[in-house]
């Protein structure tokens, strides 16, 4: 069994050497990294191979010691790094160490002419190892360390640029919000060590039902349950943790695409997906989970409508995309939430990649209202982005089309009022991905960029052709069979009909609007201006912790400064200042000074006794 | 009968008008030369002490106490190099400001 280890473990060795050897060869360092991916990529074929019934496959040399807290204080704690091979994480593998091999690649392209090529490619090799580290994960501890892992690579990789003012913002934002998350997912994993006295998923699962069957344990859980969810927030930017995504589009766009579309941001789903025995002890919660997801799937999808970014639009689209994968955990439907999840980080990293390409065409210009008539100057982007854009909008036959069905339905079966916000997401991701399109591909260039772009070189489309395959036909269930078990609706007709005509109503309303439009007909403060999040938060942090900033100012600036620091010195300097005349430069006068100070000394020596 | 207060005195005497020239001349070969006279002064109590204050040895045999004695010649010595080094300063001191007033040497201050 050491094909694991080897998924795991290469791409680490990858990034060890590229950041300690081979920094100056820029293009050695893509290549040692590529060739880590691709080995990733073989060793999880082989392991289906390998294994190709093996749902959950239990290994004693899957599992190395690693910390031992034993025996400190009469705890029992060891956090070992263990492996689970089991549907989920199968499923899992294939979208990282797939679309993670052709993202590599396409960097190679996109990256070709950047000085800090060598960084680049060893981020995103720490990445894919923190990535597959999740995937792996057994255990609570060893989920949570690479949990990190992944928002340190993904903090390095937004701030790529860091000559530029936007970029390490960005990555601070992002690294602050998931540090918030990441608070409540460490409290949650405490919490369910408390009650179970494990953190390993298997014996968690096995002492669950004791503690269910306790009521007053409820509270307990719930609020177990709502702690890991936190995780959730930061890392899969759920409402309201969400505002960092967007500006995480500040890096380079191949790790928009691979990070922040199809795996990274996902890890959230999947964690709650891998722990799931967990979150459904508790109703309440998974309540709340369902409506915050539903809350973000449509937040952002109505923000996604004015954005004008093209890299934003897609932002704001996989936020909601998440939601729609939150909400289906919290609808009770985990299968369809990593159904969505597999067939959303194929579609979303082909628009990533796509978009990527359009902004390297145009000399990187990211504003839609600045593009316009590509479709004949970029044939491969354009077919590959269509096939992207009609999977995102669930149309018939392509593989949003199933998964997104799959959690429509668990949600109509469920809650209507969850179901109908879902179909109104729908509808609106259907009118944002049409108007994005239209704007983007179909009338007049409306710059000389635009009108003069021509088509990427190959090592760039090559790997939007591969990823549209999978973005095509992931949903059908001889495809997704292989890797995910689905969730099995029978008699469910009518949802996919509704989901349908609500989509393609978006997608005529948005046609019609977009239509040979030179700028944005429609101008709608609010959503332009995300809901003012940003604006909100700021004036929370103005109110918080600049507040308490001030006052701490304040008081090391005229309390700790000036009374005490300059109150020592100024009374030093003026003791210095008063005895300073005393020195009045007469000889005769010291003198006297002198022989009084000895007549003084003899009186107190002889009459102080 | 001279006594020791009589020599002690004497002592006070010389050291204060000693300490008088050294506050009241303006010349600094006054006040250095009133300066020498308050080390003798000091020398003269050092040596009434030697001589009213014997020892007794172990053969009850009384003897004169040298150190007070000793002490006047570190002292003799000591003035003796202090004078030189002191000429030598006021020679270079006339040598630069063509003056032996003190009045006019009061550049030492704030």
């Amino acid at each position: 069994m050491q094909l694991p280890w080897i998924i795991l473990f290469t791409p680490l060795l990858s990034a060890v050497l590229i950041i300690l050897f081979t920094q100056r060869w820029r293009n050695l360092s893509a290549l040692i990294s590529i060739a880590a991916v691709l080995v990733s990529l073989a060793a999880s074929v082989e392991l289906f191979r390998t294994f190709p019934d093996a749902w959950n496959l239990k290994s004693p040399s899957l599992q190395l010691p690693w910390l031992d807290f034993t025996g400190y204080a009469g705890v029992q704690f060891q956090v070992p790094i263990g492996i689970t091979i089991d549907g989920l994480s199968k499923a899992m593998l294939i979208v990282v160490c797939g679309i993670g091999s052709l993202i590599h690649i396409y960097s190679w392209g996109y990256m070709a002419e950047d000085e800090g090529k060598s960084r680049y490619f060893a981020g995103l090799s720490l990445f894919m190892f923190s990535m597959l580290g999740i995937v792996f994960a057994n255990n609570f501890a060893m989920m949570f360390i690479f949990w990190e892992l992944v928002g340190v690579s993904s903090y390095i990789l937004i701030g790529h640029w860091y000559n530029k003012p936007a970029p390490p913002a960005a990555a601070n934002k992002a690294f602050i919000c998931n540090r918030i998350g990441d608070f409540g997912f460490m409290l949650g994993i405490l919490l369910v060590w408390t009650a179970t006295k494990s953190i390993d998923f298997t014996e968690i699962q096995d002492a669950l039902p004791a503690l269910v069957k306790n009521p007053a344990m409820a509270p307990f859980l719930t609020a177990a349950v709502l702690c890991i969810f936190c995780g959730t927030i930061g890392k899969s930017a759920q409402f309201p943790l969400h505002v960092w995504l967007p500006d995480a589009m500040e890096g380079p766009t191949p790790v928009s695409a691979l990070i922040h579309a199809a795996t990274m941001v996902a890890a959230g789903v999947y964690m709650l997906a891998r722990v799931y025995f967990v979150v459904e002890t508790s109703a309440a919660a998974m309540e709340v989970i369902a409506w915050i997801g539903t809350i973000t799937a449509v937040l952002a999808a109505l923000m996604a409508t004015q954005q004008n970014d093209i890299k934003r639009v897609l932002a704001y689209s996989t936020l909601s995309q998440l939601g729609y994968m939150v909400m289906a955990v919290g609808v009770a439907s985990p299968h369809g939430a990593m159904f969505h999840l597999f067939t959303h980080a194929f579609f979303k990293a082909l628009l990533f990649l796509g978009a990527g390409a359009v902004i390297y065409a145009c000399h990187h210009e990211q504003d839609i209202w600045r593009m316009g008539g590509l479709w004949k100057k970029q044939p491969f982007t354009v077919a590959t982005f269509a096939v992207g854009t009609l999977a995102l909008m669930g149309v018939y036959g392509f593989s949003g089309f199933f998964s997104k069905d799959a959690i429509l339905i668990a949600a109509s079966e469920s809650n209507k009022a969850i179901y109908y916000c879902g179909l109104f997401a729908a509808f609106l991701t259907a009118f944002y991905m049409t108007r994005l399109f239209v704007v983007v591909f179909f009338g007049k260039a409306r710059t000389e960029h635009a009108a003069h772009a021509h088509e990427v070189p190959v090592v760039m489309w090559l790997p939007l052709v591969l990823l549209a395959i999978p973005a095509f036909a992931a949903g059908y269930p001889w495809f997704i069979e292989q890797f995910l078990h689905t969730p099995e609706h029978h008699g469910h007709s009518l949802v996919p009909c509704i989901a349908s005509c609500v989509g393609l109503a978006g997608i005529v309303i948005g046609f019609l609007v977009y239509r040979k439009q030179e700028k944005d007909p429609i101008y709608i403060p609010l959503l332009a201006n995300k809901f003012y999040f940003d604006e909100i938060y700021a004036l929370i942090v103005w109110n918080t912790q600049d507040l308490l900033a001030r006052i701490s100012g304040f008081v090391d600036r005229w309390i700790i400064d000036t009374a005490i620091v300059r109150c020592l010195a100024s009374g030093t300097w003026g003791c210095g200042f008063i005895l300073r005349f005393i020195q009045y430069g007469n000889l005769q006068g010291y003198a006297l000074l002198l022989g009084a100070g000895v007549v003084a000394l003899f009186y107190f020596i002889l009459f102080f006794k | 009968m001279v006594t020791l207060n009589n020599y002690l005195l004497v002592s006070g005497l010389l050291f204060a008008i000693g300490f008088a020239g050294v506050l009241l001349r303006r010349n600094i070969i006054i006040i250095f030369m009133a300066l020498e006279l308050m080390l003798n002064a000091a020398n003269l109590s050092l040596v009434a002490f030697a001589r009213f204050y014997t020892v007794t040895d172990a053969t009850q045999k009384v003897l004169p106490n040298y150190n007070g004695q000793m002490l006047v010649f570190f002292i003799i010595a000591v003035a003796a190099a202090e004078v030189a080094v002191g000429l030598a300063i006021i020679v270079a001191l006339y040598r630069a400001r063509q003056t032996t007033n003190v009045e006019d040497l009061n550049t030492l201050k704030f």
